[in-house]
């Protein structure tokens, strides 16, 4: 069992490299996930994740499929869209997940329709679905370099971001922070997306950051727990879901998010907490 | 005696319509004042004001030295959050700590602000598993731990039981005797006329302010009751005006002003006189506390 799940790894640099990516991507991208999810934006994040994509088309029209100029192109266009669409919710009394979605359908229609000018059918899959297993020393630099910013990061808005999900009123009542760590949470948002986008897709990004944070949510009940609960479910999913491809001859990306999916199923079902099984067993309530 | 808190010609309110008009007054350092009015009366909204939330359509709010506390109505909140009683509590320490100091040399106050509260053993707790009594004397020890010179409190009481409130009010006794300046929105009469000293009497403008049982005479009541509520879509524009605090840069205005001859009292000036300008903005910004 160990073996066939290794052996892959042992024996192909490509696996490796995948590996390596992934896992990078399952340290910095679900502790993100897990207040994306507290903050209720999970469904903010997967709509940001398309807003990306015409940062990254436009990328590939000046530069091909280059991975620099695809980055650089889907950070920018997801910053843009993310800080608009925060701007507009602060300064006017469009709720936030509306804003989103007016600004992240017009994006979406924008990258699909520049991909279509220029590029094959093959190029939009590939965008749209990444290719984990083509991964070179650049792209995992650049995971790297992402998932070290996402932690210093977060390390530094800890305190005042948990303040901001709990009582926003408050933390403006006695500081002026909210407003950059908003943003700056955001911004780690967007970095991350673009760092999913190299290993799993445009359309998948979002798959290493969410699943992964609300398994953890059957696991373990506050921030303490919640966050190396969701890497250890990113970093498993990682594992074997890059092992399931090899053996079963699948593409990578839908695979890892598959395994992901698999691990939030088994969650459902067993966790400890709110999991099904466990509404079954009827504990005798306590005295107090 | 040196004012905490000073309302100069204050005008509040969302999207034009005033909120709170023409206030005007003073609140003294150490102060214990109830601030009571109908539904709508706009007690939340100043109180809102007063921390910068709610900008100033017209006048201004001037702030006393020493920091602001300010408790909002629960259901701000998101309880589902999973935060630790400790750590809510440990938020009032803010302007100590700020985003990375250390919170570890002042745990002895924080378990001390949430014995006080009667809270002690639910340090571990997660506030969703609290009860709303619970939750608000957790809200409590956080404002005790912020230990600010001047404490606001928006219907502190609703939804909590007798015990509760009791334990509360002698709270904030407590902190009115430490010579802190104490406000506090509130709708049990009963309640105030035996705690509070002062009473502002608010529907959408100062009824009576001052000392509580002068104010909280039947005739206000029923005057505060009729003046509240009064959201007109078509309302004109209001022409009063207390000539200060305005640059007034053109002659349309004195014109508005000049129509006023009706006094205060009937509010409302001639449509065909204010048709075809609109009343200007005077976004005099809240002198707002540093940090």
């Amino acid at each position: 069992m160990s073996e066939s799940l290794l052996a892959p790894f042992l024996e192909f640099g490509f696996m490796r490299r995948a590996l390596v990516g992934c896992l990078v991507l399952s340290v910095s991208a679900p502790p993100v996930g897990v207040f994306l999810m507290l903050r209720r934006m999970s469904l903010m994040s997967e709509a940001m994740s398309h807003a990306i994509l015409p940062g990254v088309a436009t990328g590939f029209i000046v530069a091909g499929l280059s991975l620099p100029a695809m980055t650089f192109g889907g950070l920018a266009a997801g910053l843009v869209v993310a800080l608009l669409a925060a701007a507009v919710t602060r300064t006017t009394m469009v709720r936030e997940d509306a804003s989103l979605a007016a600004f992240y359908l017009i994006a979406l229609a924008g990258g699909v329709l520049l991909i279509s000018l220029r590029g094959s059918q093959l190029d939009l899959l590939h965008i749209l679905f990444g290719n984990v297993l083509a991964l070179d020393d650049g792209a995992l630099v650049l995971l790297g370099g992402i998932a070290t910013v996402t932690l210093v990061v977060m390390a530094a808005i800890f305190r005042p971001l948990v303040m901001e999900c709990v009582d926003p009123l408050f933390l403006r009542t006695v500081s002026r922070a909210g407003g950059p760590v908003h943003f700056a949470f955001l911004g780690l948002v967007v970095m991350n997306l673009v760092g999913g986008f190299q290993a799993l897709g445009t359309l998948l990004a979002v798959g290493l950051m969410l699943l992964p944070a609300v398994t953890a949510r059957f696991w373990a009940s506050d921030l303490t727990g919640l966050i190396p609960a969701s890497i250890l479910a990113a970093v498993v999913a990682s594992l074997s879901g890059l092992a399931l491809a090899y053996h079963l001859d699948l593409p990578a990306g839908p695979a890892i998010v598959l395994a992901a999916g698999g691990l939030y199923v088994l969650s459902l079902l067993i966790g400890p907490r709110g999991g099904l099984a466990h509404r079954l067993i009827r504990r005798r309530h306590l005295e107090a | 005696m040196s004012a905490a808190l000073a309302f100069r010609h204050l005008t509040l309110g969302y999207d034009r319509h005033p909120a709170v008009h023409h206030l005007d007054g003073t609140v003294d350092r150490g102060e214990l004042l109830a601030i009571v009015g109908p539904n709508g009366a706009g007690k939340s909204t100043l109180l809102k004001a007063i921390v910068g939330d709610v900008p100033c359509l017209e006048g201004a709010i001037g702030r006393g030295d020493g920091a602001l506390a300010y408790l909002p109505q629960a259901d701000e909140i998101d309880r589902t959050f999973p935060l630790s009683v400790l750590d809510l509590v440990a938020m009032g320490l803010w302007s100590r700590t700020g985003p990375w100091r250390s919170q570890g040399s002042r745990r002895a106050a924080l378990a001390a602000a949430i014995e006080t509260v009667g809270l002690g053993g639910f340090e571990g707790r997660l506030i969703g598993t609290l009860s709303g009594g619970q939750f608000q004397r957790a809200l409590f020890a956080r404002l005790i731990v912020q230990d600010a010179a001047v404490i606001l409190l928006d219907e502190p009481f609703r939804g909590i039981d007798a015990r509760t409130t009791d334990d509360l009010i002698r709270l904030i006794l407590r902190w009115h005797g430490e010579g802190r300046t104490v406000l506090a929105a509130l709708h049990d009469m009963a309640q105030v006329r035996a705690h509070f000293p002062r009473t502002l009497l608010l529907a959408r403008e100062a009824v009576a302010w001052g000392a509580t049982a002068a104010v909280l005479t039947p005739a206000n009541l029923s005057r505060a009751g009729r003046l509240s509520e009064a959201w007109d879509e078509t309302a004109a524009v209001c022409g009063r005006d207390d000539g200060h605090g305005h640059a007034h840069d053109d002659a349309q205005d004195t014109e508005a002003q000049g129509a006023e001859a009706q006094g205060a009292e009937a509010h409302r000036h001639d449509d065909r006189i204010h048709a075809g300008h609109g009343h200007h903005h005077h976004d005099h910004a809240p002198a707002r506390k540093a940090g």
